[in-house]
């Protein structure tokens, strides 16, 4: 097998892998913080995949571009989804929880449905069919420009919580709910700043993600389970774990395809996530509970 | 003879009976026939199936006027899935349906079927290429479409007659074909007829499979790319069929040409719609309508009339043949005169429809359900519209093969 070939198959790997662990960080963010699963990930990452286009069809909006608006209107649906719906769940039963954001799922692909209908739409920009050669070597133009700006979030949501005071304000919440009652922190307010932020990083996902795929009502549940298999590969509540995880799904995926069978690519990500619950159930960055 | 109150009541029932049954005779000669349409108008399938629907939306004012038959459609969306295509045909059933037409997708048709053949009401296929549908021995499902093995051979005859006509000769293919009942059908029948065809110039130097619900087909084209063929052979539906162009763009493979030997994707509007001037030179050998035909002229007016912004040559082979699917319906409730399944069953086998809308010969249907002699055509897209460019009889215009494209790898 050519050299450049296996090259130019684990650089794609690692591209799609970056931009899965973009999709996954908003994931991991919520949960690490307000313990709450988003079982909705998906489909609010395909609202802000149609938002995108929606941009772009009226004022052709680069997809770059709209991630500052689809970002900051995410970040304000993020904070009313969790102050308004999410919060008087927290102390219930996860099953509740589980059924809850479940049903928030439904309700977005069906209105999805009802207002765009079944069809894919997809944006059209100049340099989403280019390509970078460096020799005999291709970089995606769309995939690298999506990996930068996963690497970019990742940094800036690292740097948020290690250096301001609302970003260790969240973590101490994180790390110690009541603790954090006592010393006079407001709890719910600083879960719902946080699941705005978790759905903010699903909006940057899915302006990046609507330059490689098409986008559908049907889209959500795939992607919802990618980035479960993501974060559960990396460890729940890890910022870089989601990134880690996402390169070695995407990595994996890709060597699959090339040396085994490109059809059976998706059964070596989920062989993946077996393997790691087995040898280390928290992820691979996962702390211990 | 005395008039008792026996005999009276005898008189009245008579009378009532012979009163209402004019009303009888006339309610069954306005019935309907209620025909289940069943399509993936959603999921990833959903373009192709929404352009089956145009279809059959057009024809009950079609057929009336052509047969004087009333037909209601029942449409049910099988949401691209084989388990809710075979609960949806249960419900029209339930709901009264005659007849059931569907269900462009071979895995969900062969579903369908199965419902069918249990509960005795006949299904008219109007897409669907995988053989099995018509050799379970089924005495209720019937098929006007070419099987895979017709349409293999069909599309592999036709990348000889390409090859002809532009004085071509390609050493090598790589066949990409999507992991899906239709695709494993074409696949079968490309490996058991193209060693036959000795006047074809090429071998398959690689074949690659892919998940038909990919996200991602970066190594597929990678494999492809590196397999140095000088053209593809590619069975592929819509959505990837975009995601495969695109990537042989980004990955700068310019093979001399995409040919697909009898799969849908690269003559649909929306390959057109996403990816401009890159969907140019794909060619199709598929099944298609015959623009001379008279029939086709009547569909294609009603199209536009229900469709004004839109064009029929993207939907030609998913009108024309679900289009035919509910005249067969049609033409065998006419002659049967009675919605009962088993008599509209017998109806349809006994089907000869000369003047149709797409190529070949009559509608007539086999012991096993089966239309024999579709005829296919070599479909080239170009400047966003695809055109016949073979056989020369029913060409538009002439191939060009190699594309312009064309850089060897």
């Amino acid at each position: 097998m050519p050299l450049d070939l296996i090259v130019n198959v684990v650089v794609a790997g690692v591209l799609t892998g970056l931009v899965y662990g973009l999709m996954a960080l908003g994931l991991s963010v919520i949960f690490g913080v307000v313990r709450v699963v988003n079982f909705a990930h998906g489909e609010m990452m395909t609202v802000a995949m149609y938002a995108t286009v929606l941009l772009f069809a009226a004022f052709r909006l680069d997809p770059f571009l709209a991630v500052v608006p689809v970002a900051a209107a995410f970040f304000v649906l993020g904070y009313a989804l969790q102050a308004g719906l999410i919060n008087p769940f927290i102390t219930r039963p996860e099953h509740s929880q589980f059924i809850l954001l479940v049903a928030v799922a439904m309700i977005m692909v069906n209105v999805l449905l009802v207002v765009f209908g079944p069809d894919a739409r997809s944006v059209q920009v100049d340099y989403q069919l280019e390509s970078w050669a460096l020799g005999p070597i291709l970089f995606d133009k769309a995939r690298v420009y999506a990996a930068s700006l996963a690497l970019a979030t990742s940094a800036a949501l690292f740097a948020f919580f290690r250096f301001t005071l609302t970003g260790k304000a969240i973590r101490a919440c994180a790390d110690n709910w009541l603790g954090a009652k006592v010393v006079g922190l407001d709890v719910k307010r600083y879960y719902a700043l946080t699941f705005g932020l978790g759905s903010a990083c699903v909006a940057v996902a899915g302006c990046m993600m609507v330059l490689l795929v098409d986008v559908t009502p049907q889209l959500g549940p795939a992607y919802t389970l990618l980035a479960f298999v993501i974060v559960i590969v990396g460890g729940l509540g890890s910022l870089t774990g989601a990134l880690l995880g996402g390169v070695l799904i995407g990595l994996s995926e890709a060597l699959a395809g090339l040396f085994i069978a490109p059809s059976a690519k998706s059964m070596f990500s989920f062989g993946l996530l077996i393997l790691v619950l087995l040898l280390r159930p928290q992820g691979l960055l996962g702390k211990k509970s | 003879m005395s008039f008792d109150r026996r005999r009276f009541n005898q008189t009245l029932a008579a009378a009532t009976i012979s009163s209402l049954a004019p009303f009888g005779i006339v309610r069954a000669q306005s019935s309907k026939l209620k025909v289940g349409v069943l399509l993936p108008r959603s999921g990833v399938q959903g373009f192709i199936g929404q352009s089956c629907q145009k279809g059959a939306d057009l024809a009950p004012a079609v057929l009336r006027e052509m047969l004087g038959v009333d037909i209601e459609l029942m449409n049910a969306d099988t949401e691209s899935n084989v388990d809710t295509a075979r609960t949806r045909a249960e419900r029209l059933i339930q709901e009264g349906a005659h007849v059931l037409v569907g269900a462009f997708d071979s895995g969900q048709t062969a579903a369908i079927a199965q419902v069918a053949e249990q509960r005795g009401v006949p299904l008219v296929v109007n897409v669907a290429a995988a053989p099995q549908i018509t050799e379970q021995g089924y005495k209720f499902v019937f098929r006007n479409f070419q099987t895979a093995i017709d349409l293999v051979r069909n599309g592999l005859d036709l990348i000889g007659d390409l090859f002809l006509a532009t004085h071509t000769v390609p050493r090598t293919a790589v066949y990409m074909h999507v992991n899906d009942t239709f695709g494993q059908a074409m696949t079968r029948g490309i490996g058991a007829l193209l060693p036959r065809r000795t006047q074809l110039p090429f071998k398959i130097v690689d074949t690659i499979s892919y998940d038909p619900a990919a996200r991602d087909l970066t190594v597929e084209i990678s494999k492809a790319k590196a397999s140095g063929a000088d053209f593809l052979l590619l069975v592929c539906r819509l959505n990837d069929g975009i995601l495969l162009r695109r990537e042989m763009v980004k990955q700068r493979w310019n093979p001399m040409g995409i040919i697909s030997p009898g799969s849908p994707g690269m003559y649909e509007e929306q390959y057109f719609k996403t990816l401009g001037k890159y969907s140019d030179y794909s060619i199709s050998n598929v099944p298609w309508y015959n623009p001379k035909a008279p029939l086709t002229k009547i569909v294609e007016k009603a199209f536009l009339k229900q469709n004004p912004k839109d064009k029929m040559v993207f939907h030609a082979l998913n009108v024309g043949f679900t289009f035919e699917a509910l005249l067969v319906a049609a033409d065998a409730y006419k002659r049967a005169r009675s919605t009962d399944p088993k008599t509209l069953a017998d109806a349809i086998r006994q089907t000869n429809i000369t003047s149709k809308m797409t190529l070949g010969a009559p509608i007539k249907f086999n012991a096993k359900g089966q239309v024999e002699g579709i005829d296919s055509a070599c479909v080239q897209n170009f400047g966003g519209i695809p055109r016949v460019v073979l056989p020369a009889a029913a060409a538009e215009t002439k191939p060009v093969f190699p594309a312009p494209y064309f850089k060897k790898t």
